[in-house]
């Protein structure tokens, strides 16, 4: 019985989220349109990405206490390596997938072992110079591979008929679902293994693990490959979640900081913090930008209406006073509650 | 005949560092005029008991100064009362010259230049001299003299000899009698004889607590209970 | 010759704005240990603010522009206090937390600005003998680069004398050194702080003046492109060393200028970012000496 308790939450919950494609739900506000429609699937979809990657994220800041500014690379990896593969080398799906797991390891493992070699601010700046490279390196479009600054369109073909069509966009939120539900399991199974727990220590007390004779540096690489590759799978999805193909926006520094205010705003650190933000600042983030179109918004005098028409202003400053008044994120809140255990 | 207030009383304080007790309720009073020494082994707690008066620790307990309680006020406000100040690891600014270091302690009213530059000369001397180029006793003749500079009628140094060459300790010796003729200074030092010297009133502290206190001559008149107290043999370095 | 003429001269004009937007950080972060990533939002709120000003005001370009640079650098300094005093200063002993906060006003700052007045490039007023260009060694230089490198050289000299002779800068110098010790001493530096990001403020808003300047058009994303370098700037010189800042500047807008022409476009960028990596990885506190905190 102790061993099938801490399961329970989360497999009702996995079961709860599975079926709402079949939900012919109307959540007004929240939602333009029914549960079960394509166009409220595919934002669901979305906002699932996110948590998924947002908990990658978290992996490396709450968990280790690894301030990264360059996790976009990964995620970017994922995004440009697929679609370039697909459309402009025209690789099968297959051949395509098993270079992006490859890369998705072999990078993170070389940039991080050089990354690793400072900490603090200095590891946070040189993970930033990394991405910044991949960042110029997609602008700069060698050989016409990237696209630019106009992106990459994704050639459909080899990819399986039922991740295609606005029809089959019930797939694609079973296969985001699929991802947040994957990244979660490893993510808590690494955490509570005995190298979860030395990376906990290290976030505590550096010093201390040396003492005891383990070598940070390896379970701290361990952790950094392990984010990193789950990012890389996060662009992957990401993609076919999308259905357009790769644009740059995904490389910058802006996307990395964004993850960290999802992480923030759920929670560093806890369980379902990052999740939680990753979902609720995308569903934010996409919603809040059709609802000030609405009549409600446009009412408003202008000294109002204009900063609240703008998502990120509204996010920003929510942020600001989370930092403020909540810094535990969401996930402290519920704690505070006792909506959840601790 | 009651005796006077003393200058400053420390009452139950208690610190916490990480996840260490240091002080675990640590009392005592400080007399006016002359020098208090706080002794003890290494490791019980002296250090940090400065720095709790100063408030660079959070501290818990009362700290009173001249009948004022400073426990509630930030580091600079209980500065401004009158605190002159010598750290353990002396922290002169090391970019700054000698003079800038000196200029930046002073906090108007009357400033002492005179006496600095006749106990230590040589400051006057290398004025322009970038502080991280002196010498250790070079710098701990910056830092006493820092606390020097302005009239401040309490004085908290911790331990100015420390790894300073036998010349050198004799000079922050006699600094330290100058010292105590204008202010009262309480003074935490390992050297027993530099304590025989310029203290007259002596705290023993051990695992976080005051254990004795009483006058200097008495303690240290007294071998055995040195040894009991301090661990060390007596008679000093 | 004239081309290698022209391209020190622009990187110099460019390393000239970095350092103006990197001495603030700097400062910043050598004296209060926050990495203040809404010190691009400062550039871009004070080019704007001399944008507007600009329009309100009758004259010519240089008239307007003037007006508008001096309102923009007042926005920048009052803006950059108000930051300090309600956002940062009651997070004192939350670094962390401190440099959420600057992050979190980056983007509502940004979403601000682009909310106002929209995505678009708004046209800089920029007077003509700026746009005309001189001929130096057979180059045609822009006359906009000279007052770029003049300005940066006069708030370096600037900034040093009031490093080197005012209380306050003295009290910034030991302060990035050791902050505690300042306080032992009876100094309080919180009010150092304000005064630091004040200036940094300023010193930002000067810098998206002079990107007007450069660009001839100011929009939302100026303060985020060049904040990356600026990072990059204050890394490889080392926080809270403005000399330090200067040479990484001229370093940083040369080799940009240098690799983006004679190796090939976009180059320049990386082997900047690259450089970053080198230095942090041979020397993780940047080229100047270390600093206390």
């Amino acid at each position: 019985m102790t061993r099938v308790r801490p399961f329970v939450v989360p497999l009702v919950l996995l079961g709860l989220l599975a079926i709402v494609p079949q939900l012919s739900l109307d959540i007004p506000v929240l939602f333009g349109g029914p549960l079960d429609s394509p166009g409220t699937l595919g934002l669901l979809a979305l906002c699932l990405v996110f948590a998924g990657v947002a908990l990658t994220y978290d992996l490396l800041f709450g968990y280790t206490g690894l301030l990264s500014f360059g996790h976009a690379l990964y995620f970017a990896l994922g995004v440009y390596l697929t679609t370039i593969a697909l459309t402009k080398w025209e690789w099968g799906l297959a051949k395509t997938l098993l270079v992006v797991v490859g890369a998705g390891i072999v990078v993170p493992l070389v940039l991080g072992a050089i990354s690793l070699r400072v900490g603090g601010i200095a590891f946070a700046m040189v993970t930033l110079a990394f991405a910044q490279a991949g960042q110029v390196l997609v602008q700069k479009n060698p050989d016409e591979l990237t696209g630019g600054e106009e992106g990459l369109g994704l050639n459909f073909e080899p990819i399986p008929d039922f991740f295609v069509g606005v029809l089959n966009t019930k797939n694609l939120y079973w296969l985001a679902l699929g991802y947040a539900a994957v990244v979660f399991l490893i993510v808590r199974w690494a955490v509570n293994s005995s190298p979860g727990h030395v990376l906990q220590a290290i976030r505590e007390n550096e010093r201390r693990v040396e003492v005891i004779g383990l070598q940070p540096f390896r379970f701290k690489l361990l952790a950094f490959v392990l984010a990193s590759f789950l990012a890389t799978i996060g662009g992957v999805v990401w993609l076919m979640v999308l259905g357009t193909g790769a644009s740059p926006q995904v490389t910058t520094a802006s996307f990395t900081l964004t993850l960290l205010v999802m992480v923030v705003i759920g929670g560093a650190g806890t369980r379902y913090g990052a999740l939680l933000g990753g979902f609720l600042y995308t569903l934010a983030d996409q919603r809040l930008g059709t609802l000030s179109g609405s009549s409600t918004i446009e009412g408003l005098p202008s000294v109002l209406e204009t900063p609240l028409s703008e998502p990120l202003f509204i996010l920003g400053t929510l942020f600001i006073l989370l930092v403020f008044f909540v810094p535990g994120g969401l996930a402290s809140l519920a704690r505070r509650f006792r909506l959840v255990r601790p | 005949m009651s005796t006077p207030a003393p200058l400053i009383r420390v009452d139950d304080l208690h610190v916490h560092l990480g996840e260490s007790h240091v002080l675990q309720g640590i009392s005592f009073d400080v007399p006016e005029g002359g020098v208090t020494a706080l002794l003890g082994r290494n490791g019980v707690g002296k250090t940090t008991t400065l720095r709790a008066m100063m408030g660079l620790v959070p501290r818990r307990g009362t700290v009173t100064l001249a009948g004022e309680e400073t426990t509630r006020l930030q580091t600079h406000a209980i500065v401004r009362r009158g605190v002159g100040y010598v750290p353990e690891d002396r922290d002169v600014f090391a970019g700054l010259s000698v003079d800038e270091n000196l200029r930046l302690a002073e906090r108007g009213g009357e400033l002492r230049y005179e006496l600095v530059y006749e106990l230590f000369p040589e400051l006057k001397a290398r004025g322009g001299q970038k502080a991280g180029t002196l010498s250790g006793g070079q710098q701990q003749m910056v830092a006493i003299a820092r606390a020097l500079l302005n009239d401040n009628p309490v004085l908290l140094v911790d331990e100015p000899t420390k790894g300073l060459a036998p010349l050198l300790v004799t000079e922050v010796a006699a600094a330290l009698e100058r010292a105590a003729e204008l202010t009262t200074v309480l003074l935490v030092e390992q050297n027993l004889a530099v304590v025989a010297r310029v203290a007259q009133q002596v705290v023993v502290v051990d695992g976080g607590r005051v254990v004795h206190t009483g006058s200097a001559a008495e303690l240290l008149g007294d071998p055995d209970k040195v040894r009991s107290l301090l661990g060390v043999s007596g008679g000093g370095h | 010759m004239s081309t290698f003429v022209l391209l020190t001269v622009t990187g110099l004009g460019l390393g000239a704005m970095y350092f103006l937007i990197a001495s603030g950080l700097s400062l910043i972060y050598g004296l209060m240990g926050v990495l203040n990533f809404a010190h691009g939002a400062l550039l871009t709120v004070g080019a704007y603010a001399t944008w507007w000003t600009s329009t309100k005001v009758d004259g010519g370009p240089g008239t307007k522009l003037l007006v508008g640079a001096l309102a923009g650098l007042v926005v920048g300094a009052v803006l950059a206090a108000l930051i300090e005093l309600v956002l940062i200063r009651p997070l004192y002993r939350r670094p962390v937390e401190q440099v959420l906060v600057t992050v979190g006003l980056a983007l509502a700052l940004n979403a601000l600005v682009e909310a106002i007045w929209g995505f678009d490039a708004r046209p800089f007023p920029v007077p003509s003998w700026l746009i005309d260009t001189t001929s130096v060694l057979g180059a045609s230089i822009p006359n906009d680069r000279f007052v770029e490198i003049a300005a940066a050289a006069v708030v370096l000299v600037g900034l040093n004398a009031f490093l080197r002779y005012t209380r306050y800068g003295l009290i910034i110098r030991a302060g990035v050194e050791n902050r505690a010790m300042v306080t032992a001493l009876g100094i309080d530096v919180r009010k150092a702080f304000t005064l630091v990001f004040a200036i940094g403020g300023s010193l930002a808003a000067l810098a998206g003046v002079l990107s007007g300047v450069y660009y001839g058009v100011v929009d939302p994303g100026r303060g985020t492109s060049l904040l990356i370098f600026a990072f990059i700037v204050v890394v490889i010189g080392g926080f809270g060393s403005i000399g330090g800042t200067a040479v990484a500047a001229v370093a940083v807008g040369l080799i940009q200028q240098y690799a983006n022409y004679y190796a090939s476009s976009g180059l320049g960028d990386l082997a900047v970012v690259l450089l970053l990596a080198i230095v942090l990885l041979l020397k993780p506190e940047g080229l100047s000496p270390k600093v206390a905190h």
